[in-house]
């Protein structure tokens, strides 16, 4: 597969939406992490619901 | 599961966990074949393998578009009926779509140097994506700056709305006035123009980044739920703590 002249164009594009892509897949996990932990610790300390339920209950 | 049921954020999540790994799945298969499918298409005629930058621009520039719409559905979701995870939603596709948006100016730009001999010119296309870009950066900017979230919902959802008469300005710039952009050439009167070898990488690539946008937007709604459970877990501690030194 030869790319021509504009090469560089053609492969920055791509390389530019797959760190994009990467970075905001990234982000959103570590800031699930970072969310989960935080409630973890507030759970942890005493913190609860006023519906009683954990605070990290998804069921 | 019925779609009362999932206002409720609880449930909401519990199907989120359940759906995310079939999404995430899906679409990295999707993207899979549409990269293939993008490597193996022929070169235009006229622009060459440049035309291969296509593949990737179109979709993200439908989906800067797409997502708005959505957070304006979802700010009618806020202001006309109140839902619960109406402004979870807008609030977490901000920033996918602003993603989506500077990779689809950025990525124009790329292709517009060699086939236009400029990466920008300041014409009714270019000119409308880049203020939907400033207008996602605004949206994030208010959902920041104003602590209590239900004020900055109504605020942000009545800017989402205002800012959605942008989306039928880029739709039809390049029909009302003079542009280098090229007129729409899959969404069009009579049917798309492009050729069967373009028009099939270039529809797999759209559902992919489709598929994509809603697997990012439902990890990204059910963090901002628990960001919200963490909040007001915060503040029934601080109350607490006032009680207990009062």
């Amino acid at each position: 597969m030869s790319l021509g002249p504009y090469a560089s164009f053609i492969v920055a594009s791509y390389l530019l939406v797959a760190a994009v892509v990467v970075l905001l897949i990234v982000w959103i996990g570590i800031d699930y992490r970072r969310q989960k932990r935080r409630l973890g610790e507030l759970e942890a300390g005493g913190a609860v619901r006023r519906s009683g339920r954990s605070t990290t209950d998804m069921k | 599961m019925t779609l009362i049921d999932l206002a409720n954020p609880t449930r909401f999540l519990s199907l989120t966990t359940r759906l995310l790994p079939w999404l995430a799945a899906a679409t990295a298969m999707l993207l899979a074949i549409g990269l293939y499918q993008s490597a193996m298409a022929p070169d235009d005629y006229q622009q060459g393998a440049t035309v291969k930058i296509m593949f990737i621009h179109v979709p993200n520039a439908w989906l800067a578009m797409f997502v708005w719409g959505v957070m304006s559905l979802a700010a009618l979701g806020t202001l006309v009926w109140r839902h619960p995870l109406a402004d979870v939603a807008a609030k977490a596709a901000a920033p996918i779509g602003a993603a989506f948006t500077f990779l689809a100016l950025v990525t124009g730009s790329l292709w517009g140097r060699p086939m236009w001999g400029t990466y920008w010119e300041w014409d009714a296309r270019l000119t409308s994506v880049l203020i939907l870009f400033l207008m996602y950066l605004g949206l994030i900017a208010l959902w920041r700056a104003v602590e209590d979230p239900s004020r900055a919902a109504r605020a942000a959802a009545i800017l989402t709305l205002v800012g959605a008469i942008n989306l039928p300005i880029i739709k039809f710039s390049v029909d009302w006035w003079n542009t280098l952009h090229q007129p729409a050439s899959v969404m069009r009167m009579g049917g798309p123009s492009l050729d069967r070898a373009y028009l099939i990488p270039l529809l797999v690539m759209a559902v992919a980044f489709s598929l994509l946008f809603v697997t990012l937007h439902l990890a990204a709604m059910r963090n901002e739920i628990l960001r919200r459970r963490v909040r007001a877990l915060q503040l029934i501690q601080v109350a607490q703590a006032s009680r207990r030194s009062a």
